[in-house]
């Protein structure tokens, strides 16, 4: 089910401008990898070529590969709508479908593939729920607007919602940003429940976080403005919180940054 | 040198928060009086409606037009400006929503202003003109089609025929009333459609929606306050127009769902242009009351549309 993620010399662009260069690495099955470092140096944009999101925005394009398993994500005759089946994405923003309850949210993307037998859809309405921490919270207004919920229950209702239809992978950007304290716990503590079923990408700015919740770590940097984003380091994550290779990763992470 | 320097600043400061203040003033005073205005416009024309209406009640039915009762004469005009606003409606909504989809997630950016820049100038056209172009080009043009209409799907009511000879049917009237109101609707719905937070559309493609399922999934939910306030603008004009109408159809008061026939209703507004001149007396004033029905019409119909959004406002994209 869960799949390994593989990059090659993976270049993004926006128009002419180049967001991310050259950026390979291997991100294991069933674990959680974090993207860490300062603002603009491209992690979401590196994130968002995993499940072809980058290329909705006007004029960006994605050079190089990436394989899901063996599968070239970027191969031509591969429709981008297929690949994002596949591989969820939550955004920093939690963004449930304002018109929609709570119960038509989570069934959004099963509606997509097809589901339509109510029993089957009841189903997974509530492992969904269950599994995303927020079942016990919601289940007596399954048909109330989503966007009725708290900041914390909507990015779980997105969760709920992105792993209702069983992906491969789990993209998640800053998904924790908009949250108090505890609700990011409790999507922590749900990260580390997923990791069983799922290869997640997180990215955070939230440097406990990473350490908390990951198995890998790596280090984006820029060189400066106008410069593309790379990947500077990645590595096991007590690896790189204790004696990361490079200098600029250490000075990040130690707070001794620009 | 210093010293008058400082004395002028304190004193402009000064000057300027007083004249702020009195900007303020003059701006709300301003704002203040044309809400007042609109109401005294709207009330006027209200009384004026409603006292020119009176006489009508009572009167006799040999000094009204037709010589029948008032009620006799005002079901048929009013079945007319409602079956010829339908239409136009029915026509114009799903074209106005393609158009717009069109220029908001569809063409690329210059074919986009282009046709944007082409929709808003069937707005600039006087409606005589489109009366014009009704009656001179589109009716001819139209004719071969209601006759193909009665041969071939005659046996559903609305084209049941006999088909008209000229083209001014109801059908040719709704027609022209779509390319009318096309202008106000379309605009309307492509500013909603461009307004979607990119966030609520991102969310659907991420689930692998195709664009169409994302349209569907966060596009028209979002824009669905809009488009209904597009239609109930378009729908607004559809009713009231008046000019267009008279020119194209030929009126003869029928009560009928034939769209394609020589027997027409009329509608309220095209009904008053054309008898007005003729009238005299109470006559006159049962021509100013169907006006006053085609007020309220306009007005329930809007309020009608309100009720509708506020109803599900708690699941309302726009307000979310
Ligand atoms: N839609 C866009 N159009 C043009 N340039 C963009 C767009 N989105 C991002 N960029 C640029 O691409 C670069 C990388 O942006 P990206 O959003 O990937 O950074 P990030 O590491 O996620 O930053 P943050 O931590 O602030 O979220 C930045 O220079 C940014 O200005
Ligand atoms: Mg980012």
């Amino acid at each position: 089910m869960a799949k390994q993620i593989t990059l090659e010399n993976v270049n993004a662009y926006y128009g002419g401008f180049r967001a991310i260069a050259d950026i390979s690495t291997t991100i294991q099955p069933k674990s959680i990898t974090a993207f860490i470092g300062p603002s603009g140096c491209g992690k979401s944009t590196a994130l968002r070529t995993i499940n072809r999101m980058h290329e909705v925005i006007p004029g960006a394009r994605v050079e190089g590969s990436i394989r899901l398993d063996d599968d070239d994500v970027y191969a031509s005759g591969v429709d981008p709508v297929d690949v994002r089946r596949n591989v969820g994405m939550v955004f920093q923003r939690p963004n449930p479908f304002p018109t929609m309850s709570i119960y038509e949210n989570v069934v959004a993307g099963l509606r997509l593939n097809g589901v339509k037998r109510r029993p089957a859809l009841d189903e997974k309405v509530e492992r969904s729920l269950r599994g995303a921490n927020l079942w016990n919270e919601v289940k007596d207004r399954l048909d109330k607007p989503g966007a009725g919920l708290s900041g914390g229950q909507q990015q779980r209702l997105c969760i709920a919602r992105a792993i209702a239809v069983e992906p491969q992978v789990l993209l998640m950007d800053e998904p924790c940003s908009a949250l108090d304290p505890i609700s990011t716990l409790a999507i922590e503590d749900l990260m580390m429940e997923l990791k069983d079923q799922y290869t997640i990408v997180i990215v955070t700015h939230n440097m406990q976080q990473a350490a908390r919740v990951s198995d890998r770590t790596g280090f984006f940097s820029i060189e400066k403005t106008g410069e593309p984003g790379r990947l500077v380091e990645i590595d096991d994550t007590p690896k790189i919180f204790s004696n990361p290779r490079e200098k600029r990763t250490e000075d990040y992470i130690t707070g001794r940054f620009g | 040198m210093p010293t008058p320097t400082i004395t002028t600043t304190t004193t402009t400061t000064t000057m300027t928060t007083t004249a702020q203040r009195r900007g303020d003033r003059v701006f709300s005073g301003l704002a203040t009086g044309a809400g007042v205005l609109i109401l005294v416009v709207l009330a006027g024309v209200a009384i004026f409606l409603v006292t020119e209406s009176l006489p009508v009640i009572g009167a006799e039915s040999s000094e009204l037009p037709g010589d029948r009762t008032f009620l006799a004469s005002l079901g048929p005009l009013v079945f007319g400006t409602l079956l010829a606003a339908t239409i136009a409606l029915a026509l114009a909504t799903p074209l106005s929503l393609a158009i717009a989809l069109f220029i908001s997630h569809y063409a690329d950016r210059r074919i986009a202003r282009t046709l944007g820049y082409l929709v808003d100038l069937l707005a600039a056209i006087p409606s005589v003109v489109y009366g014009l172009w009704g009656v001179s080009v589109l009716a001819p043009f139209l004719q071969p089609s209601f006759v193909w209409l009665e041969e071939h799907l005659g046996f559903i009511p609305l084209f049941a025929g006999p088909a008209s000879s000229t083209g001014r049917t109801v059908l040719t009237a709704g027609i022209v009333l779509a390319v009318m109101v096309l202008p106000i609707m379309t605009a309307i719905n492509r500013e909603v459609f461009l307004q979607v937070p990119t966030l609520h559309e991102e969310a659907a493609l991420a689930l692998g929606a195709t664009r169409w399922e994302m349209i569907r999934m966060s596009v028209f939910p979002y824009g669905r306050s809009g488009i209904v306030s597009g239609a109930m603008l378009g729908l607004g004009r559809a009713l009231g127009e008046t000019l267009a109408v008279l020119l194209v159809l030929s009126q003869t008061g029928a009560v009928t769902f034939n769209l394609i026939s020589r027997d027409n209703p009329s509608t309220i507004a095209a009904n008053i242009a054309a008898d007005f001149p003729e009238s005299t007396g109470v006559e006159i004033n049962a021509l100013i009351a169907t006006g006053l029905v085609l007020f309220v019409i306009t007005f329930a119909v809007n309020f009608l549309a309100r009720a509708v959004l506020a109803r599900r406002a708690g699941f309302d994209g726009a307000a979310g």
